[in-house]
């Protein structure tokens, strides 16, 4: 028991390995939330007034919304007033006026494992790197638009292409939709987008990485993926955030419309600063994604794992209204020393023969607490819909919480729905089999682990897969004896 | 608040008329529970608890409300809360969750209630049957309390039916309290016959010593709408609680299960199994949580609710939650919501089975299974042909009491 003990010991006192700062010359606007703010924002992206309008009433709408109090969480009171709405570290101007980005972005990029010189970085994916309020750089955009897919930041987006940001945007989260989504819909700064058109397979995977530098910020990023009729896409998102002891404010939208044979795969890592081990500080992470499949035989998958932040507040959902189309939602959830989660998914089957998979693996450590939330609603229409829910827990100490939610609500007699849920211990003899082959705790536990985790990993890019490995091994390993 | 304030009126009205037919012990909690309705009043559909089912709604029509005697046979078990002496005093509203508004309803205006007490270890062998009758000339309220209480070592079967006129609007709200002390048995099984002018809003709470065993079978067989909320504490180590429940709708019958299983001491083993099949309009919703405190180590619990649409308006809504504070525990739950299985329907075709039949046996078969856990054989087999009768649409009304008209 000693021997355990010294291990849970040393990986709770294990730091959190990117929670460095970065030194740039950063334009924050004013603290403070009001109309101004918003036109300010608005005015430095240099947007249309139709988008400066949208953002105002999502901000009217959002002053008669109350934060709501119904997950299985306490949030910290948040000081709206107290945060700055944007934080621009790329406004590096070179002696003839040339605006540059700073060597000290691409360093800190590096570092994190992102390159955005494209010699360096891996020839299967393109990189938009987006820091605070602004994308410092999207790689790989000429490549990609020989196939004329477009991939940048949603700033450049509604520069170059408003009309196509006008159809899509707000589609599929209105910004009536939560009060997350009207904030975000208020103040929201850079993030990718994405359009794939016709017919295409997009040639790489398609990847953003936040990174939270400044302080007193928070981070409201929006992503708009189209995939058109009969193309592919593969995205897949990463983020972290220095370490501070106060809480960070991550508010972001992210809209899915896939078309009629399309199919878009969406993974995310997600790794923003959980926090100390006394639960001081750490990012609040409150996101709406949401993925509309309006074409026939369409198909959305998310995927997630999700070891940092203090607070994980978000339901990556899929409305299926194309007939026979599939989503699918494969999710781990980690959490430790004072971490809350609250995720799952929402599978909202509108068209006829949709179907939908739900594996949810939750992993609660040290004091934390980890529920999964999910809703599987069958609307009228859709005949023969199917679902399958599987969601497991496992508890590693004795001080940390397990918790299921799953929501169905069944309004057609053609529809089969099966849900399963379990909440256990490591397995003991498990345990036991491996010490009796000589293998330590240590190393068992953390085999077993990425065992049962194996199923929701395997799903990820590969690229991803081994990332997401390695995270779950300094999250988790020896956390039990 | 429009629904609340009639009751509000009437209890400020005949308050006085109600403590004047009631005894202490009951008098005694009135106030507390009229000034949290007062407060609360009814739960709207944002409470999570009560999201499946429009309570004020309910409660709206003008309705008489009955504070007639209780007529309860001499039995040496059972008698009336006002009679009960010591052991209502010590235990009467000591279980149920005095904060619940229908719960603080109840209290503010039952004026009596059965007490069924079984001393410490005996064993009644009769199971003990309260009918509950719902008669009148004009649309009736009637509010029912019961306590329960099973010393030390003791075992009892309790059966309560209930049954309605035709003809009648009718709403009742129901509170019963259980006490099972250490090393006690109970079987309890609740069988609603009604009909679709019925409104009931049962709640039972359950508080458990150590070493119990309780069984509680909640069986829907005909009813208008209806609400059982039903919350069991397990307060003493190594206990065992099964909750088991069916329920049949058709026309536009509602029917809403909503269960507690609170796991506080460690040792314990919960099962839970409720099952609907659900026809025409009718709204079927079944929320269960297991909630496993921090202490509550080498739980064990499992949780299935299991349910057949019908027809293409049937609804359903399933709500099976886990909430965890221990790590050494075991538990499950599972949820289907489906139709029949069109291979077995094909198979008996096939051997020359109508189709109609051949869809009441499957319905008859997957009932089965909770019949089965049945343990009072008696109860078991009229309530097999019941439900194969309710499935040929030929159980309209209670046929078994002779009373229903």
């Amino acid at each position: 028991m000693a021997g355990q003990n010294e291990f849970v010991r040393k990986v709770a006192e294990k730091k959190y390995e990117f929670g460095f700062t970065t030194d740039v010359q950063t334009e924050i606007i004013d603290k403070g939330l009001n109309e101004d703010v918003i036109r300010v924002i608005s005015a430095k992206k240099g947007e249309p007034d139709w988008l400066l309008q949208f953002r105002l009433e999502a901000y009217r709408h959002w002053l008669t919304m109350k934060q709501p109090a119904w997950g299985h969480l306490t949030l910290p009171e948040i000081d709206y007033q107290a945060i700055s709405y944007y934080a621009d570290p790329t406004k590096k101007t070179t002696d003839d006026g040339k605006k540059e980005i700073d060597p000290e972005l691409i360093k800190t990029f590096d570092k994190l494992g992102i390159p955005l010189e494209e010699r360096l970085a891996l020839s299967g994916m393109a990189v938009d790197a987006v820091m605070d309020s602004v994308s410092v750089k999207t790689t790989f955009k000429e490549k990609l638009a020989e196939k004329n897919i477009i991939f940048c930041s949603i700033s450049e987006a509604v520069r170059e292409y408003p009309d196509l940001v006008r159809q899509y945007l707000g589609s599929v989260v209105p910004y009536r939709d939560n009060y997350f989504a009207a904030l975000n819909s208020a103040v929201f700064s850079d993030g990718s987008f994405v359009y794939i058109p016709k017919e295409t397979r997009c040639p790489m995977e398609l990847s953003t990485y936040f990174r939270i530098n400044a302080r007193e910020t928070g981070q409201f990023e929006r992503t708009l993926i189209v995939c058109d009729e009969g193309s592919y896409v593969s995205y897949l998102e990463g983020c972290t955030a220095p370490m501070r002891d106060e809480n960070q404010l991550h508010a972001a939208i992210v809209e899915i419309v896939v078309m009629d044979n399309a199919e878009v795969k969406y993974s995310t890592v997600q790794n923003w600063y959980p926090g100390d081990e006394n639960g001081k500080g750490g990012v609040l992470n409150l996101v709406t994604k949401r993925g509309h499949l309006r074409g026939v035989n369409s198909k959305l998958s998310w995927t997630q794992v999700e070891t940092g932040s203090a607070i994980t507040w978000k339901y990556p959902s899929c409305i299926l209204s194309g007939d026979n189309s599939q989503a699918e939602f494969y999710s781990v959830a980690v959490t430790n020393n004072h971490q809350v989660a609250d995720t799952g998914t929402k599978m909202i089957h509108l068209g006829k023969n949709t179907r939908s998979t739900i594996i949810s693996k939750g992993i609660s450590a040290g004091k934390s607490e980890n529920s999964y939330r999910g809703l599987v609603k069958v609307g009228s229409k859709a005949d023969g819909a199917r679902n399958y829910s599987s969601c497991d827990s496992l508890l590693l100490g004795s001080e940390c919480g397990a918790h299921t939610f799953p929501y169905m609500d069944v309004h057609n007699n053609t529809a089969t729905i099966e849900h399963e849920a379990t909440t256990s211990k490591i397995n003991e003899e498990q345990l036991m089999y491996c010490n009796q082959r000589g293998i330590s705790t240590e190393e068992a536990v953390g085999l077993i682990v990425n065992g049962y985790a194996k199923e929701v990993i395997n799903k990820l890019p590969m690229e991803f897969a081994v990332e997401a490995q390695k995270l779950l091994s300094v999250s988790l390993e020896g956390t039990v004896g | 608040m429009k629904s609340e304030q009639q009751y509000i009126d009437f209890y400020d009205e005949a308050g006085a008329q109600i403590r004047g037919r009631s005894c202490d012990v009951m008098n005694d909690a009135r106030d507390r529970a009229i000034g949290v309705f007062r407060d609360k009043g009814f739960p709207t559909r944002k409470v999570e608890r009560y999201k499946y089912t429009d309570v004020a709604a309910c409660f709206e029509p003008e309705y008489g409300i009955a504070l007639g005697p209780l007529d309860v046979a001499d039995s040496p078990y059972v008698t009336t809360i006002g009679r009960g002496g010591v052991t209502a005093t010590r235990h009467y509203a000591t279980v149920a969750d005095m904060d619940d508004p229908l719960t603080a309803l109840n209290t503010a205006l039952a004026h009596d209630g059965v007490l069924i007490h079984v001393p410490r270890g005996v064993r009644v062998e009769t199971p003990i049957q309260v009918d509950n009758w719902l008669r009148g000339d004009v649309p009736t309220m009637m509010n029912r309390r019961m306590l329960i209480v099973l010393e030390q070592s003791a075992e009892a079967t309790i059966i309560i039916h209930d049954h309605a006129d035709d003809g009648q609007r009718f709403l009742s709200t129901q509170v019963i309290e259980v006490v099972v002390m250490d090393n006690s048995s109970l079987d309890m099984y609740e069988v609603e016959e009604t009909n679709k002018s019925c409104s009931r809003f049962s709640n039972v709470y359950v508080r458990m010593g150590r070493d119990c065993r309780v069984k509680h079978n909640s069986i829907t067989l005909n009813n208008g709408l209806t609400r059982n909320l039903c919350d069991v504490y397990l307060q003493g180590e190594n206990s065992e609680v099964t909750l088991n429940g069916c329920a049949i709708g058709d026309g536009e019958q509602h029917i809403d299960n909503n269960t507690l299983i609170d796991h506080q001491v460690p040792n314990c083993v919960s099962d839970e199994l409720y099952k609907y099949v659900l026809d025409d309009m009718s709204v079927g919703a079944f929320a269960g949580r297991v909630l496993v405190r921090k202490d509550a180590q080498k739980t064990s619990s499992r949780e299935t609710n299991s349910n057949l649409c019908a027809s293409p308006e049937a609804r359903m809504y399933t709500q099976p939650m886990l909430e965890i504070y221990a790590d050494d525990v075991k538990c499950a739950h599972g949820s289907t919501v489906g139709v029949m299985d069109e291979t077995a329907l094909f198979y008996m075709r096939q051997r020359g089975v109508p189709e109609a039949l051949a869809r009441m046996l499957l319905k008859n078969a997957f009932m089965g299974q909770v019949i089965d856990q049945i343990r009072y054989q008696p109860l078991r087999d009229k309530l097999f042909v019941k439900v194969e009768k309710r499935f040929r649409g030929e159980l309209e009304k209670c046929g078994v009491c002779g009373l229903c008209k």
